[in-house]
């Protein structure tokens, strides 16, 4: 039965928290990695996502892969921890044992030999302590959210799609999970089929009001 | 006049303004007090005397008190911030009792009203003590690096540290592995002061007139003190480099300090190794030269922070603020401010700062864009406005401790 429900958007403000856990090598990533909040697994690989400059980005969105290529200069691996699809996986747990294969597999390949940083290029673990708040801005119905969507901010954006799914464990999207709740539930399908790591976010902003329109036939 | 909050307004946009207001209506019933261990001077006073009076406009009853000491007490704190920062320091018995003496006396002396505490570094850390009496929440706001202390110090400092209900950190490189809270909270411009607010082109002109600097031919400049770690003679030697391609100037600015023996004796050095080229200026600013050191800034083509050991380096932001590209050593805070290839280059010698720098020079188009996107990195991340909302951060967490994601409802 379609509910009713106006959907709120909400945005998502945040303090940087230092985990005090530190690796210069290969190994001692390795072994954090293994052991820190999935809060930390999920901010360096999201943060820059999040941050959505309004300018090129790094050549590696994955904190981990750009500082295995920049600090430890050991390419190949930054190229394959890069290149793992996120979107292929629904907890931050399974991005955490894909990571941590990755890199057990690439130290065992190297046969033990592991690079250091050099001093004052350390990996930091961090995580995200997040402030989630309505941004005031409502949906009554599906001609409104498409209408709303563009005042709505990329930090909203993020928080409904990115967040929502892995971090709140929702499994999909704050709108695919709304739109099926009003029984849109074809339009919702399509919105959980796009790939936000692959595009911006001003760039899925245009890609769901456009499925938006054409399901409405407009 | 002074400045209020709705002045950076045109800056950051009416949105920015409206949530921190709303924000702040979540803690507006608290008291703020701030804990430092000196009116004047230093970054900390600097930063303070902007945040305290914008955090009243939005409601929140912020105050600042200073603890008070003897000449004996801070040399004592200056030998604990060299040991902080790993310098060897000999740490007596002596020195140990004298600082508790001076904690003990600012405990019976100090007002210690705020439902949120924030001690400021080592000085007035021991303060502390008070909490089991009185309670309240507290926050330990360090401004160093005390990632590598000497030990002796540290361990002091230790058990006063694990007290507080939090600790704050300008980055990650800076903290160590507490049991307590850690949140990083990097300092900030202030886009209004006399550093870095807007000047006209007939100010900066002025200014170059006065320095004698050719406003037709590139300007490479670095604003420090005088001091070895910001490398002046490696930015002279990457200078010569360029020098031998583009018929550029050279400009090393900055303030010293009366009682900085080594300040004068570096000034020497570099005013020896530019003495024979008067294409390089080398100008020992006084005290409150804000206004030249913007203008300077502006009329600059490429700027420099080529340090070889930083802590967060400010003058960074500064530079990227007015849209100019910053070649910067890989060190310290530096690396959040220069985005490598983005905003600038981060570089690790003379010869690397020298081949960036020309890059930029033969390549208008690239300065351009590194301005724009420096400016737009700046205001996102190292603004006043970004640290004012920290600060509420800050006492929104002190509420929610075991919450990673705090959601808060339409009020």
């Amino acid at each position: 039965m379609p509910h009713s429900e106006p959907f709120v958007f909400n945005t998502e403000r945040r303090l940087v928290v230092l985990t005090g856990q530190t690796a210069r090598n290969l190994p001692e990533l390795l072994a954090i990695l293994k052991q820190i909040s999935g809060s930390s697994v999920f901010y360096h690989t999201h943060e820059e996502y999040f941050l959505s400059r309004q300018f090129a980005r790094h050549e590696f969105y994955n904190d981990f892969a750009l500082w295995i290529s920049e600090a430890l200069q050991e390419e190949p691996l930054a190229e394959k921890l890069a290149a793992i699809d996120l979107l292929s996986f629904s907890t931050i747990r399974q991005i955490r044992e894909r990571m941590v294969a990755e890199i057990a597999a690439f130290l065992e390949s190297a046969g033990g030999r592991a690079r250091e940083c050099p001093p004052g290029d350390e990996f930091h673990f961090c995580r995200a302590k997040s402030f989630v708040v309505p941004t005031g801005i409502v949906a009554r119905d599906l001609p409104d959210f498409l209408n709303r969507l563009p005042s709505v901010s990329n930090t909203s954006l993020y928080f409904h799609f990115f967040e929502a799914r892995l971090r709140l464990e929702r499994m999909t999207n704050d709108f695919s999970f709304w739109l099926s709740g009003i029984g849109q539930e074809a339009l919702a399908d399509e919105i959980d089929r796009l790939n936000p790591y692959a595009m911006t976010l001003e760039e899925l902003r245009h890609r769901i009001i456009q499925l938006g329109r054409r399901r409405l036939g407009n | 006049m002074a400045i209020r909050l709705q002045d950076y307004e045109q800056i950051v946009g009416r949105e920015e303004i409206a949530e921190l207001s709303a924000f702040a209506e979540r803690v507006r019933n608290k008291r703020l007090q701030n804990i430092n261990s000196t009116a004047v001077g230093g970054g900390v006073a600097e930063i303070l005397t902007r945040l305290v009076p914008l955090l009243g406009e939005l409601g929140i009853e912020a105050t600042w008190d200073v603890i008070k000491g003897d000449q004996a007490f801070f040399n004592i704190t200056k030998a604990f911030h060299n040991a902080l920062h790993g310098h060897p320091e000999e740490i007596t018995r002596e020195m140990l009792d004298h600082f508790q003496a001076n904690t003990e006396a600012n405990l019976g002396s100090l007002d210690l009203n705020g439902d949120v505490i924030v001690v400021h570094d080592p000085q007035p850390a021991g303060l502390i003590l008070k909490k089991k009496e009185i309670g309240r929440r507290w926050i330990w706001r360090c401004h160093i690096d005390v990632s590598s202390p000497n030990p002796e110090v540290w361990n002091f400092l230790r058990p006063l540290v694990d007290q507080y209900d939090a600790s704050v950190f300008s980055m990650p490189d800076f903290a160590r592995d507490l049991a307590i809270p850690q949140y990083m909270v990097p300092p900030s411009i202030d886009p209004l002061s006399d550093k870095n607010k807007p000047l006209s082109q007939d100010t900066i002109q002025d200014v170059l007139d006065k320095y004698e600097l050719d406003s037709t031919r590139p300007i490479l400049t670095q604003i420090s003190r005088f001091d070895r770690l910001k490398d002046p003679l490696g930015v002279i030697a990457a200078y010569r480099l360029v020098k031998r391609n583009y018929d550029c100037q050279l400009l090393l600015a900055g303030g010293g300090a009366p009682d900085d023996p080594e300040g004068e004796v570096v000034l020497r050095e570099v005013q020896e190794a530019a003495a024979s080229d008067p294409d390089i200026h080398v100008c020992l600013l006084p005290p409150f030269s804000d206004l030249e050191i913007n203008a300077l800034v502006r009329g600059s083509t490429v700027v420099m922070q080529k340090s070889i050991k930083e802590g967060f380096g400010l003058t960074v932001s500064e530079a990227l603020w007015k849209k100019k590209p910053v070649v910067g050593g890989r060190v310290g805070g530096i690396k959040l401010q220069i985005l490598n290839g983005v905003t600038g280059f981060l570089v690790h010698s003379p010869e690397g700062a020298a081949r960036r720098t020309m890059q930029l020079l033969a390549n208008p188009g690239l300065r351009q864009t590194m301005g724009e996107n420096g400016h737009l990195h700046v205001k996102q991340n190292f603004l006043l406005t970004r640290h004012l909302k920290d600060y509420l951060f800050l006492m929104l967490s002190l509420d929610h401790p075991d919450e990673d994601i705090v959601q808060f409802y339409q009020a």
